[in-house]
């Protein structure tokens, strides 16, 4: 099947005025599922294209469309196939992508307080002999910078973080663990990662924050949402004890 | 007076569940809710209920349950053996239970999944606008254990079971090992044995097999992009290939993202199905196009129109 593409958003403010001419490739990947598939110059971009086409959606909040996974470079539309063709629904998502998008007002800056200490760390010195650091410049580099929030996937509120320095990058773990504690950084390939809740996982973990990033029974749910920045400050284990939410 | 059932045995893993809670993909929520949602709705429909309404998802063994008050019961989706009080209960009809009586299940005797829907619904707590419990999280509840107590809501007026005809019944449910296919994300990139493979020969449901996906034994695939694809937002129903080569498909409870190729994705008029494989059952796969999809789902709801249905 022969997609036309969706012309994007552009947000008021020039966030994404470059990006307005770069459209994304629609494919039918099941009888009620359509992905968005964009391409760009680096990650960060691409990346800023989905948020907007996302929030896009969102706002027009369209009848029948039932779910909304932005993922890398993608974003899922999963609509009711009884009320949709994917030809119409295709339309219908060409016009709410037109409209200005709402991302650059809404994305936020979130600082999370993180404890790097040994026992909330087990991979850092893996990570540090790997990249050839002492564990404060390791430290050092890993908080200086900004991450965005890519999106949230594999378990509720698993944020997917861009901007992880390169020279910090290490590859999942050979061997997964059956046990990682809620509020685990991690570390896999070039990503940054939160575990929201205990689960097994296999990425290389090298601190823990005090805060619960995910509780369906709060509001709002989830601290982050696609197109957030986050920040890390370092806490020792006291600062931990006293910002627990766990 | 407010009926209250007692959770005697729980089951193998009893679950309470509705249609689910689509709205929350982007915060890695999948939309969970019943296993088989066409056993729920008519299961809810012949109870005089909303088809959305909350019951009990019973998986393989089921438990047994002592009512402290009147209720209506309706059984729908696999025959799980249920007694009243020793008394055998007939599925997809209204069966009246009075105070004191114990409803109890045995194992299947074919499919996986028995739904217990209760005249006016279950009273649950719900999560993110559904009652449905998302097993893996914990999203909306936890499966059943000895003790709990249910409540069953209580409705203005007495709720009005139908009789669904027989033979609407029986085009809307028959047997079958086959799911229909179609394309999905990267089944252009396998190589087309794998497809014929696929297509070809007979799969076997792994006994680990869960909620958040269906382990299929076989022959293992040739997938593209061994660990390498990049991770994108997975439909329910897409058939995953590992990098082992074996084929998972993504079923209710799934995780939002993937990072493994999809061959193919199981038709919306065929999730039931899904959800009443037992372990070691066979099945196979047929492919069909989208349009062919999408016209076999239609057919299905309009078989679900109450006009057709109740006659």
């Amino acid at each position: 099947m022969k997609w036309r593409a969706v012309a994007l958003p552009s947000g008021p403010d020039g966030y994404n005025r470059h990006l307005v001419d770069r459209l994304p490739k629609w494919t039918q990947v099941s009888d009620s599922a359509l992905l968005a598939r964009f391409d760009g110059p680096t990650p960060m971009e691409v990346q800023a294209q989905v948020t907007a086409l996302f929030d896009a959606i969102r706002e027009a909040s369209i009848e029948g469309v039932r779910n909304l996974h932005p993922a890398f470079r993608s974003l899922l539309v999963v609509y009711n196939p009884v009320r949709w063709t994917p030809q119409a629904l295709l339309q219908r998502l060409e016009e709410a992508g037109t409209r200005p998008s709402p991302a650059a007002k809404r994305a936020k800056t979130v600082t999370l307080p993180v404890c790097f200490s040994p026992g909330f760390a087990p991979d850092l010195p893996g990570v540090c002999a790997t990249a050839g650091l002492e564990s404060d410049e390791a430290i050092g580099l890993f908080t200086a910078r900004a991450y965005r929030v890519a999106f949230l996937g594999f378990a509720p509120g698993f944020p997917y973080l861009l901007g992880l320095p390169p020279v910090l990058a290490m590859p999942r773990r050979a061997r997964p663990r059956t046990h990682i504690p809620a509020g685990s950084v991690g570390i896999a390939g070039e990503q940054t990662g939160i575990y929201p809740a205990d689960t097994p996982g296999g990425w290389q973990i090298i601190g823990r924050t005090p805060l619960r990033l995910f509780d369906a029974r709060r509001e709002p749910m989830s601290l982050l949402l696609p197109g957030d920045e986050v920040r890390f400050v370092v806490i020792d284990e006291p600062g931990y004890e006293e910002l627990s939410q766990w | 007076m407010v009926t209250t059932v007692e959770v005697l045995t729980p089951g193998m893993q009893t679950t309470v569940q509705d249609l689910g809670r689509p709205g929350y993909g982007h915060l890695g929520v999948s939309a969970s809710g019943a296993a088989d949602p066409l056993a729920l709705r008519l299961g809810n429909l012949v109870a005089g209920n909303c088809e959305d309404a909350a019951a009990l998802e019973m998986t393989l063994l089921g438990g047994r349950f002592r009512f402290h008050g009147p209720a209506l019961c309706v059984l729908a989706g696999a025959d799980f053996t249920a007694a009243l009080d020793g008394v055998p209960v007939e599925l997809w009809t209204p069966t009246y239970v009075r105070a004191g009586q114990t409803l109890g299940f045995g194992g299947t005797r074919g499919g996986a999944r028995c739904y217990l829907c209760f005249g006016g619904g279950l009273l649950a707590a719900a999560s993110l606008g559904s009652c449905s419990t998302h097993v893996p999280s914990g999203i909306g509840g936890r499966p059943l254990l000895k003790g709990d107590v249910l409540t069953v809501r209580e409705t203005a007026a007495s709720p009005e079971p139908r009789s669904i005809r027989r033979a609407v019944l029986e085009r809307l449910r028959a047997a079958s090992d086959v799911l229909r296919v179609t394309h999905s994300a990267q089944t252009a990139e396998f190589p087309p044995e794998s497809l014929d493979h696929l297509y070809s020969l007979p799969w076997s449901v792994q006994n680990d097999s869960n909620r958040m996906g269906v382990r299929l034994a076989g022959v293992l695939l040739e997938a593209p992009m061994r660990g390498s694809m990049t991770t994108e937002g997975a439909p329910l129903g897409a058939i995953q290939v590992t990098p082992s080569g074996e084929p998972v498909i993504l079923f209710v409870d799934h995780q939002t993202t993937g990072g493994y190729p999809k061959i193919g994705c199981v038709i919306s008029a065929d999730h039931w199905r899904i959800g009443q494989l037992r372990p070691r059952q066979t099945v196979r796969f047929v492919h069909v196009s989208f349009d062919e999809a999408r016209r076999l789902l239609l057919e299905q709801e309009t078989l679900l129109k109450p006009e057709g249905l109740f006659g």
